[in-house]
């Protein structure tokens, strides 16, 4: 940092480090993506008794950068009557709003771009960008399955959206804060596994987990993409690299959501082992698991019906993170130990 | 300061920019497009001016809610381009009119604002010093703690008028069948088919 100030001046110089940490994290999480891509399918195989991918490269690891060249090498197709600029800014929505929110996950101990003290409130804004990549996208394509499928996509992800917001309100009320970085921190306690959240907010655990699915349209809520009835959702018409953009973004949403998981409710960068150091190696490992958690519901459980998914999320799961809520503030206040880690300096 | 002087322009100028577009555009989706737009440019004014709640805040609130609610109805609308081109003509004078007007009572209402006295006073009594807490913090002090039974009362208002607007618009129907969700959780398979073994050539 201060090599680059004296070298470049101060604006100019900030700027270059500013976007060396950007490009840097996104093209880490881009060439993971391509990795995960290809676990995800050699778990769903491998539960299936099949083989999976593995043709490209040793073992088939270069699966996904065949299938990226194959993408992007594909005719684009523009339906008639589409709204052109419309139907082309959808996926850079959903796209770049996958990217954008990389930007205040802290990986370790000051190893994020941008350490703002309203990090979550961030997250939930980028997120409330990502429901018009669907809408658009479906409104755009001039296609009834496909507006019909950007309808259901997006009452899906705002009502899912509400749970996850109070459920993270129950993890801000023990924090004190809404920085990322410093609820990490209020879970380093000496007990190492059993001073994190999950412990404390353990119902809520099941219940993020639940609403992250249904939130990154992912099975057993995929019902945006239900091929029985609506061929693709709001991604028929897409082909190409838009299509390519979508798919993307739709993962990054999800190892987004692994590492809310990570950061929330399982400590981030510490190590569950008093003794041991932490590390972003323990930060990658929790994403891991969580990750294999996602593949293995997506190959395990059947797709849930749509009134179905509604009645989950408002009706079940709203009453149960707000009642939760009300349950922490009241813990908090009453000082019932590990709740209220602002009063002991977290 | 050169830069945040920059950005000031930038979006202020987006906001304008975008604000305008919503009242031209001809296609109600692009017009609520464009005013989301106009969301953001604000949002990151408040970035600038060091409000970053309240900036977070406008995007999850008017992005996340109130404009998907309006694309929502907007898309859903079976509109006619072409008629409506034609009947923009004949409403100009009459928004026109409406425009001005509005623009007059400003003026008079901004020409004789005067500030009391003691105002600074009071306003700087009540308020954190922004030194100290960051933002958020204050206004958590603000509304829960020194105005809590205003910002109650406010919050009873909102909810009465809900459920006045439920109970305004709700009927229930007879005659309509719905589905009871207890029942079909609780449903076992027993009851709801039998495995038979079919003989060939016979039939059941």
């Amino acid at each position: 940092m201060e090599f680059m100030i004296d070298t470049f001046g101060l604006y100019f110089g900030t700027f270059l480090v500013i976007l060396a940490q950007c490009l840097l994290v996104v093209v880490l999480i881009l060439v993971a993506l391509a990795f995960l891509m290809y676990g995800d399918r050699k778990i769903w195989a491998a539960v299936q008794m099949r083989k999976g991918p593995n043709q490209v490269g040793a073992f088939g690891l270069l699966q996904s950068f065949a299938d990226f060249i194959k993408y992007i090498a594909k005719e684009v197709i523009v339906p008639s009557g589409a709204d052109k600029i419309v139907f082309f800014l959808a996926p850079m929505i959903t796209f770049i709003m996958a990217v954008v929110v990389w930007a205040v996950i802290p990986f370790n101990e000051g190893w994020v771009v941008s350490n703002i003290n309203v990090g979550i409130l961030y997250i939930f804004a980028i997120s409330s960008f990502e429901v018009y990549g669907v809408i658009m996208g479906g409104w755009a394509s001039n296609s009834k399955y496909a507006f019909l499928g950007a309808l259901r996509s997006a009452a899906q992800m705002i009502s899912y959206e509400v749970s996850i917001g109070l459920i993270i309100v129950g993890v801000l009320i023990s924090t004190g804060s809404l920085n990322l970085t410093d609820i990490v921190r209020a879970q380093d306690g000496n007990y190492g596994l059993l001073s994190w959240y999950w412990l404390p907010h353990f119902p809520m655990v099941w219940l993020f987990f639940v609403s992250a699915l249904a939130e990154t349209n992912r099975p057993p809520f995929d019902l945006p993409e239900a091929e029985s009835e609506l061929v693709a959702g709001y991604q028929v018409e897409y082909s190409s690299t838009p299509f390519l953009l979508y798919m993307i973004g739709e993962l990054m949403a999800l190892v987004f959501m692994t590492a809310m998981m990570t950061i929330l409710f399982f400590g981030g960068w510490l190590s569950p082992i008093p003794g041991l150091p932490d590390g972003i190696l323990w930060f990658v490992g929790k994403m891991l698991v969580f990750f294999f958690l996602f593949s293995m519901v997506k190959a395990l459980v059947p797709r849930f019906r749509y009134d179905q998914l509604m009645r989950l999320g408002w009706k079940v799961f709203l009453p149960l993170s707000l009642g939760w809520v009300v349950l922490v503030a009241a813990f908090a206040q009453y000082g019932v130990p590990g709740y209220a880690r602002w009063a002991v300096g977290g | 300061m050169v830069i945040a002087t920059l950005s000031f322009y930038l979006f202020a100028f987006t906001a304008v920019a975008s604000a305008i577009f919503v009242v031209v555009s001809r296609n109600p989706v692009h017009s609520v497009l464009w005013l989301i737009l106009t969301f953001f440019s604000a949002a990151a004014l408040f970035v600038l001016l060091g409000a970053e709640f309240i900036a977070m805040l406008m995007l999850i609130v008017y992005v996340g809610a109130v404009a998907v609610l309006f694309l929502f109805v907007v898309m859903m609308l079976d509109v006619d381009f072409a008629e409506l081109r034609g009947s923009v003509s004949g409403y100009l004078p009459l928004g026109l009119a409406i425009g001005l007007i509005l623009l007059m009572e400003l003026g008079i209402v901004f020409g004789n604002w005067i500030f009391a006295e003691n105002a600074p006073a009071l306003r700087a009594a009540i308020a954190p010093a922004p030194e100290d807490t960051h933002n958020t913090v204050a206004l958590g002090q603000l509304i829960y703690t020194d105005y809590v039974f205003m910002f109650q009362t406010a919050g009873l208002i909102l909810f009465v008028a809900m459920i006045g607007a439920i109970v305004l618009t709700m009927r229930h129907r007879p005659n309509v069948k719905r589905q009871s969700i207890v029942e079909q959780i609780y449903r076992d398979p027993k009851d709801a088919y039998e495995m038979v073994d079919v003989k060939p050539g016979q039939g059941i």
